[in-house]
């Protein structure tokens, strides 16, 4: 039971499955376990991301493209729900219509992308998603009357999934609208995650699969090479628009730095890559580590550029504005000496 | 007796007029766009002045385009760091103008682009020599890997521009041109910025200087071949792998030269525009096709001049019209403009 539901997928490793518990457990008793508003905030920024790293990973793990448009997706995706709560009202139709909408616009802007790169070549897809991710990202801070500009959006969300709605106490706990509007990003992370590893593990998947070993080989065994990379593109691009429809619902806030910056591009990279490509749970690893990192770490890091302000450069070097170097570092050697990233190294040592 | 080898008459059948128009369309697209620009400005003193700003834009852009286009061209490598190596060489650039305050403040013309050269020449030098020790650690493990390429150019890209914020600040820096190279002069009633005529005196300079090489010089036919074929030129004894070191360096040293121009032309640096200016640099080495010197010129005035009109005539759209005409240029062509003839 427990094996169909991870579609037949299983984690094939003592460590990883240990791992795959811990982050579960954890994250589904976050509200009991770790109390607290920054904790919970944590918490669902881990689902949110889990999710999204998932969908990049269905694309540069498992097709071999590399785009840099999705945290565009991801972005279309709050902005459908951020622009539908404040145009139709405080309201769930509000948050359905918006994430609806949302996913669609990214399907469409996917297919058109991936029509216009894919049928020449696939590198062209790297490139053009930079350009376009680029001018889409221009367009949403100069059309400042939309979409608030650098300001971004705050709206409204049912009363039900706000922390003013309270229903009781339970060890300790507040019950309240926070925790439901925790666990709706949960379920509904939890279940497209699990779609996703439905779908990689479908015939569909492994065309994938093979079209990323050799496209020339699968062309010629009769699958039709473009089709499949861009219904591949379209999905990811679908999937990254729920994860940002979910995260606006969870922030009640949109902004280009929370959902369209390229900096969220970068760490979306590094997750999947340290994670481990080609494997969805690479992307429960690498998100959960990363977002751990980015929340607690760095703030280690000023506490020690400042314990070190009396020594020449090194206070420079570890400035908590130089968290991206590190990254950047960090990244470059994950691609050359783990490859296959923590889930693959798990693997490969069993 | 042998019977004599039949009569052999080759005959080379003259391309139509229809084929020397397609092959000519590309360069053919700039002067439509200028003539279409001027139907749609009117007024010839602004069209002269947005022209003359749209060709040195462009001119500037081909210089940074040049080389990735090329790199890409003979060894199959997508190289994502360029950028880094565009705003390295302002910095650089920058700096050494900053160092040389007599020559960029003297009412001198020729001290002034002493001083310009000056500052090229190092961050020339600079990123050229970073460049060759970029490809060795960068590169050289993932050749014939797309996707390692990408990832690790971007991975290389983001901490080259971290070290510029650890070296130079994490400020922008403002800079001043050279004095005789402020303000404009007038011409035909248009006001043309001076800068501006120096960077596409300079940009077409650099363009016939590499048409040169590329097609009088045998390192130049060496690289030409090895475009469109790799494989056939190493048979033939030659040792394709250093010539490609040479381009990238040549390449890189390029994207330094035009990351001080844009400097110069912006009057402000930071560490992100090499980044910024990758998204314009990769519009114009798709539609020019993808390791076409001749594409890429063409395509970054193309672009060049389309943002400066589009700018002038309904500035909201300026954003998108680059999206526009690339999307335009692969409905055309699916495959760039000049199609590199690949021999694999």
């Amino acid at each position: 039971m427990g094996l169909r539901l991870l579609s037949g997928d299983a984690p094939r490793s003592g460590i990883l499955s240990l791992l795959l518990i811990v982050v579960f457990l954890g994250l589904a008793l976050a509200p009991f376990l770790f109390p607290g508003v920054r904790a919970l905030h944590t918490a669902a920024t881990i689902c949110v991301f889990i999710l999204l790293v998932a969908s990049y990973d269905l694309l540069l793990g498992y097709s071999g493209i590399v785009s840099f448009a999705h945290t565009m997706f991801f972005g279309l995706g709050a902005c459908g729900v951020a622009l539908a709560s404040i145009h139709m009202g405080r309201g769930w139709d509000a948050l359905l219509v918006g994430t609806l909408s949302g996913a669609l616009a990214a399907t469409v802007l996917a297919y058109v992308i991936g029509l216009f790169s894919l049928r020449v070549r696939a590198i062209f897809f790297a490139m053009i998603t930079l350009a376009v991710a680029s001018a889409v990202a221009v367009l949403v801070s100069q059309l400042f009357q939309l979409t608030g500009g650098e300001d971004g959006l705050t709206y409204q969300i049912p009363r039900e999934l706000t922390p003013a709605f309270r229903f009781g106490e339970v060890f300790g706990t507040n019950l309240n609208g926070r925790l439901l509007n925790y666990y709706l990003v949960f379920f509904a992370c939890l279940a497209l995650f699990l779609l996703l590893l439905r779908l990689v593990n479908s015939p569909f998947g492994r065309v994938l699969q093979s079209i990323r070993e050799n496209d020339f080989r699968a062309e010629a065994i009769g699958y039709r090479v473009v089709h499949y990379r861009t219904a591949a593109t379209c999905m990811s691009a679908a999937i990254a628009a729920l994860a940002g429809s979910l995260y606006a619902i969870w922030l009640r806030y949109v902004g280009p730095d929370t959902t369209l910056s390229f900096e969220i591009m970068i760490d979306v990279l590094l997750m999947v890559v340290i994670g481990g490509m080609g494997t969805m749970y690479g992307a429960v690893i690498g998100a959960t580590i990363f977002v751990l990192a980015q929340n607690y770490l760095q703030n280690l890091m000023g506490v020690a550029a400042e314990a070190t302000a009396n020594l020449p450069l090194i206070p420079d070097l570890i400035d908590p504005n130089r968290w991206l170097m590190w990254l950047g570092i960090l990244f470059v050697l994950s691609v050359y000496f783990f490859p296959s990233g923590i889930v693959g190294r798990l693997r490969a040592g069993r | 007796m042998m019977s004599a080898a039949p009569d052999h008459s080759p005959t080379f059948a003259r391309l139509t007029l229809i084929d020397r128009l397609g092959r000519a369309a590309p360069y053919l697209l700039v002067p439509v766009l200028v003539v279409l620009g001027f139907l749609a400005i009117g007024a010839p003193t602004s069209w002269l002045t947005l022209t003359v700003s749209g060709l040195a834009m462009g001119m500037m852009i081909f210089i940074m385009a040049s080389g990735l286009t090329l790199v890409f061209g003979l060894m199959d490598i997508i190289n994502f760091g360029h950028g880094a190596f565009i705003s390295l060489g302002a910095f650089v650039g920058v700096s050494v103008l900053f160092a040389l305050p007599g020559w960029t403040d003297a009412a001198s013309l020729p001290l002034n682009i002493a001083a310009i050269l000056l500052a090229i020449l190092a961050a020339m030098v600079l990123t050229g020599a970073l460049s060759w020790v970029f490809e060795r650690v960068i590169i050289r493990p993932v050749y014939g890997s797309h996707l390692k390429q990408i990832l690790i150019t971007v991975g290389a890209l983001i901490v080259l521009e971290e070290a510029i914020h650890v070296i130079w600040g994490g400020e922008e820096i403002f800079l001043i041109r050279p004095s005789e190279l402020r303000g404009a002069i007038t011409f035909a009633g248009a006001a043309l910025e001076k800068y501006r005529i120096l960077a596409v005196v300079l940009g077409l300079a650099i363009f016939f200087a590499l048409r040169v090489v590329l097609r009088r010089t045998k390192i130049g036919l060496i690289v030409r071949a090895g475009v469109e074929n790799p494989d056939m030129v190493e048979a033939l004894g030659y040792r394709l792998k250093l010539v490609f070191i040479g381009v990238f360096i040549a390449g890189s040293a390029l994207a330094g030269l035009g990351g001080v121009m844009w400097a110069l032309y912006e009057q402000v640096i930071t560490a992100g525009m090499g980044e910024n200016m990758m998204v314009l640099i990769f519009i114009v080495v798709i539609i020019g096709g993808l390791g076409s010197v001749e594409g890429a010129f063409v395509g970054a005035l193309l672009v060049g001049l389309l943002q400066n009109y589009v700018a002038f005539l309904e500035p909201k759209l300026a954003l998108i019209s680059n999206i526009a005409l690339m999307t335009a240029i692969l409905l055309w062509r699916p495959e760039g403009m000049m199609r590199v003839a690949k021999g694999h």
